[in-house]
This record gives C-alpha cells, sequence and structure tokens, in this order.
C-alpha cells in the first residue's frame, strides 16, 4: 500500500510539473503576442530603445566578439589537427566558416546574450515589480508592456543578428590566422575554398537563427521578470531561472531550427 | 464619487477582501484603519484597477470601472493619484524626470512648463531644488513626499494614501498629515487614507472605517470612534493587545 502511495505521489509532483511547464510556456506565448500586438498600436519610445539599444548592442560587443574570436580560433585548431590526417587542409576554411555561421555564430552568440542581456532584463523588471513601481506606471496609466517590454524585446532583436554577423566576421577571420599564421597552411587557397563553399544560405541561416533567439530570449526573461513572486529573494531565483530557461530553450530551439531551415532553404 | 461594492479577493490561498462596501463623497477625507495584513493596500489596488475584484463593483464618477480592460482603466486612472506604501519612485529616473512623468505621458513637451510644474509641485512637499537628485540619494520621508508630489502633479479628483506616515518618526509624520489636509483643502481633492496610525487618521479623517477580518467591521467620525465599546475597534483605537492573539 505504501508503495502504491509513493507511486501516485511521485506521478502528482511529475504532473504538477508538467502543468507547471505548460503554464509558463502558455503565459511566455501570451506576453509574445501582446508585445507585437503593443509594439503596432503605441508610438515607439524612441529614447528607451535607444538606451536598450546601446546597453544591449554596444556594451555586448566586447563579451561577443571574444566569444567569436576564440571559437573560430579552437575551431581551426581542430579542424586542422583532424583534417590534416586525412590531406584535407583545403576543406579547412570552409568547415570553419559554415560551422560558425549555421551554428557556432548564432548559438554560442544567443547563449552569451541570455546570460547577459537575459538576466539583466529580468533582475531589472523583477525588482521594478516588487519594489511596485510596475503598478505604479500602471497607476500613471501608462502600460507596462509598452513601456518596459516593447523596447527591450525590440533592442533585443534587433541587436542579436548584428552582434551574431559580427561574431561570425571575427570567427572566420581568427580562424584564418590560425590556420595559416600558425600551423602554415597556404593563405590563398584557404580564403579561396572559404568563399567558394560558404553559400550566402549560410549566412542567412546565422541571421535568421538569431533573430528567433533573440525573440526567445526576450520573451522569456520579460516573463520571468513580469511574474516574479514578492521579496528579494524572488529576484535572484527569478534571474536564475530567466538565464537557464532562456538558455535551454534557446539550445533546443536551434536543433529544430537546423532541421526546419534545412528543409526550407535547400529543398530543390 | 467612488463607490466600492461588496468588494471580495482571493489571493495567495485565502479570501482577502470578504465583501468591503465603502463610499466617499466629493472633497470627502476618509481613513481606513486596520491591522498589518488585513488588506488595506489590496483594497486600494481595486480602486486603481491594479488588482481585479472575483466579485463586487468600483464606481468612479458614476461610471463602473469593474470589467474594464488593462488599457481601459487609463483615462480614470489619471483622474486618480496614488502614493504607494513604499513610495515607488522610478529608481533609474531622477525626482525631476519622476515628477515630469505623468506630464509627459499627458503630451507635455515644452521643457519650461515641464520645469516650472515640478518646481511648484517639489514646493508643494516642501524639496524645492532636489530636481536633481536619484530616488536613492533621499531619505524615505523625502522619497513619500516626492512621490506624493509625483502623484498630485496632474491635480487628480481623488487621491489614495497607502501608509502614508509609517516608518517616519513623528515630526516628518506630522507635516505629512499636514500636507495630506493642505492639500485636500487647496485642491478641494477628495482622499482614502489607509493608515494604521491613529494620530494621523484623527488628525486628517472626516469619516474613519475599521477594516477588519475582510470587511468594513466599523464606520463612524473620529470622535465616534473614539467613544465606540466595540472590544476589536476600542483595542485598535487605545493599542492594546489583549483579546487579539499576539501575532503580528
Ligand atoms: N500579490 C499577492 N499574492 C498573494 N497574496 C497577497 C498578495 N498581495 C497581498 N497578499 C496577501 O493579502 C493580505 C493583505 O495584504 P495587504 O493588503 O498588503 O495588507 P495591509 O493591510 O498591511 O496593506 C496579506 O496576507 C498578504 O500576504
Ligand atoms: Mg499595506
Amino acid at each position: 500500500m505504501v508503495r502504491v502511495g509513493k507511486v501516485f505521489n511521485f506521478a502528482g509532483v511529475v504532473g504538477g510539473m508538467v502543468t507547471h511547464s505548460c503554464r509558463t510556456a502558455g503565459g511566455v506565448f501570451l506576453l509574445l503576442a501582446d508585445t507585437i500586438r503593443t509594439m503596432f498600436r503605441y508610438r515607439v519610445r524612441w529614447d528607451q530603445l535607444l538606451e536598450q539599444m546601446y546597453f544591449i548592442g554596444i556594451r555586448s560587443q566586447v563579451v561577443v566578439l571574444t566569444t567569436g574570436a576564440f571559437t573560430g580560433a579552437v575551431f581551426a585548431a581542430q579542424v586542422w589537427f583532424q583534417f590534416k590526417r586525412f590531406g584535407m587542409e583545403s576543406a579547412i576554411g570552409p568547415t570553419v566558416s559554415i560551422a560558425m555561421c549555421r551554428e557556432l555564430g548564432p548559438v554560442l552568440c544567443s547563449l552569451l546574450l541570455a546570460g547577459r542581456v537575459g538576466a539583466a532584463m529580468a533582475a531589472e523588471l523583477s525588482s521594478m515589480k516588487i519594489t511596485e513601481q510596475v503598478d505604479a506606471l500602471r497607476a500613471l496609466g501608462v502600460y507596462p508592456t509598452e513601456y518596459l517590454i516593447v523596447p527591450r524585446f525590440l533592442a533585443l532583436v534587433l541587436s542579436a543578428p548584428v552582434l551574431t554577423g559580427m561574431a561570425l566576421v571575427t570567427g572566420i577571420g581568427v580562424g584564418y590566422f590560425v590556420a595559416v599564421q600558425i600551423f602554415g597552411v597556404d593563405g590563398a587557397y584557404y580564403w579561396d575554398n572559404t568563399i567558394k563553399y560558404t553559400d550566402r544560405k549560410d549566412v542567412l541561416i546565422a541571421l535568421i537563427k538569431a533573430v528567433i533567439f533573440g525573440v526567445i530570449i526576450a520573451a522569456i526573461a520579460c516573463h520571468k521578470g513580469m511574474n516574479c513572486p514578492p521579496g528579494t529573494a524572488g529576484v535572484g531565483k527569478t534571474t536564475t531561472e530567466a538565464v537557464v530557461n532562456a538558455s535551454l530553450a534557446v539550445l533546443i530551439t536551434n536543433f529544430f531550427l537546423t532541421v526546419l531551415l534545412n528543409a526550407v532553404l535547400y529543398s530543390n | 464619487m467612488l463607490e466600492l461594492i461588496n468588494i471580495r479577493k482571493r489571493l495567495g490561498g485565502q479570501e482577502v477582501l470578504r465583501g468591503v462596501n465603502l463610499k466617499v463623497g466629493q472633497g470627502e477625507k476618509v481613513v481606513v484603519i486596520g491591522r498589518s495584513g488585513c488588506g488595506k493596500s489590496v483594497m486600494l489596488k481595486h480602486i486603481m484597477g491594479l488588482l481585479s475584484p472575483d466579485d463586487g463593483t468600483v464606481i468612479f464618477e458614476g461610471t463602473r470601472l469593474t470589467g474594464l480592460g488593462e488599457e481601459a482603466w487609463n483615462p480614470y486612472r489619471r483622474k486618480i493619484g496614488m502614493l504607494f506604501q513604499g513610495a515607488a519612485l522610478f529608481d533609474s529616473l531622477s525626482v525631476f524626470e519622476n515628477l515630469a512623468f505623468p506630464l509627459r505621458e499627458e503630451g507635455e513637451k515644452n521643457e519650461d512648463v515641464l520645469r516650472g510644474k515640478v518646481a511648484e509641485a517639489l514646493k508643494i512637499v516642501s524639496l524645492g531644488g532636489t530636481e536633481e537628485k536619484m530616488p536613492a540619494e533621499l531619505s524615505g520621508g523625502m522619497k513619500k513626499r516626492a512621490a506624493l508630489a509625483r502623484a498630485i502633479i496632474r491635480r487628480p479628483d481623488l487621491m489614495l494614501y497607502d501608509e502614508p506616515t509609517t516608518g517616519l518618526d513623528p515630526i516628518v509624520a506630522d507635516s505629512i498629515n499636514r500636507l495630506i489636509l493642505h492639500l485636500g483643502k487647496m485642491f478641494g481633492m477628495a482622499s482614502i487614507v489607509v493608515t494604521h496610525d491613529m494620530t494621523s487618521a484623527r488628525m486628517v479623517g472626516d469619516r474613519i472605517s475599521y477594516l477588519h477580518e475582510g470587511k468594513i467591521y466599523f464606520e463612524g467620525t473620529p470622535e465616534q470612534v473614539d467613544r465606540c465599546e466595540d472590544p476589536l475597534v476600542r483595542d485598535f483605537v487605545r493599542g492594546h493587545a489583549q483579546g487579539i492573539d499576539v501575532t503580528g
């Protein structure tokens, strides 16, 4: 009897977790729909948008460029170690650039944005929420989605592809440097092959992924922030959860996007 | 001008409001007293439309507000000012920007007009010259006064004060009480003052309502409250803990 009870209890816990996740996911989608509707209904607040663009777009550059550079470097090195055994040095350039465009650039860049920007959004919104600043905004007749969420959302969705593009360029450039200057691969040959085998579609994939990841991070971080439980402990918990959830969502979505974009872009 | 009819609200699994009825006339000053955690802030948030009741109706200047959507509330919210318990100044904006915020939202763009109106509002609350300070640089009493200036800058018809004197020293508290009276006289605004400070309640109230277990338990003028023989009211008014289990 005790064992049966435990099974039921376990089922209850799992069930509770599933309903909680579904409710959260539903909440994120509602927030997203509301954000997009609000974006078209109200005038854009340029001052807020520029402030957020500055924080997200300009202040994230060092982190993103460093990530791009070292990812390109380590990937070029690994590829060289493996490919030279088969005499495939000519394939190093395109391998690095395609991997950077399709996966490494957008995914790593987005993970960093989730950590830096997603955390900042969740922390800022949740502390405004618990100190009643969100209620004060509403009491002054301002719709919080319009004032707080739309500028953050737009700034991240616009900045993510630009930052990803910069990470790609840096990564591919540093990959070239590592392969050519350090391991002595023929430079002209490397570059020629990189250009020849890297398609416009590869860059397009990077940018599409970056935009979608930007949407995911902004929606999850804002949803978490606006639904923070009362108390200062809530802010820390909310921030951590926002980063973890956004990062997982990026990684999981990435797989489906890869399959989907491959099917759409290479269907003929 | 404002009427709450049988407001009920459950929050976090407990029924906080269990049928609150309250009426405020033109220019009238109503004080709502009650113990901590009895639902005073929750009641004020219903008047602002920050929470929506499970049951009951809010009527403001003849319009039924309950059931309006978040954005449909906004025109009415502009006629009601609220001083939050924790001041709730926007901490990323300077005092000037905080006070100018409601005016900018109304479409006022002229910087000179904004400067003038903000300076005037700050003078009313005796905070002249603090425009460029950030909220974090202000003391608790100054924050409350700055938030009060922000709430009255659009000359609302009704002001809601959530524990305006709690946590302040008696002298600052007295100055806030005087300010509430002064504002009522100067602009003829009605007000609801939520407090558990009896000195403040006697000083600013035309009428005192005692909120207990989610209902208005007793209502009367300050004299009637002082003379009331009901043990619950008497203990609260005199600050006794008898007859009440000591919880908080
Ligand atoms: N957002 C909320 N979620 C859950 N419970 C809440 C919420 N807001 C208030 N409560 C509960 O409602 C009760 C009344 O709170 P409140 O109105 O803030 O009391 P007070 O009379 O001191 O202002 C408290 O028990 C509080 O825990
Ligand atoms: Mg309260």
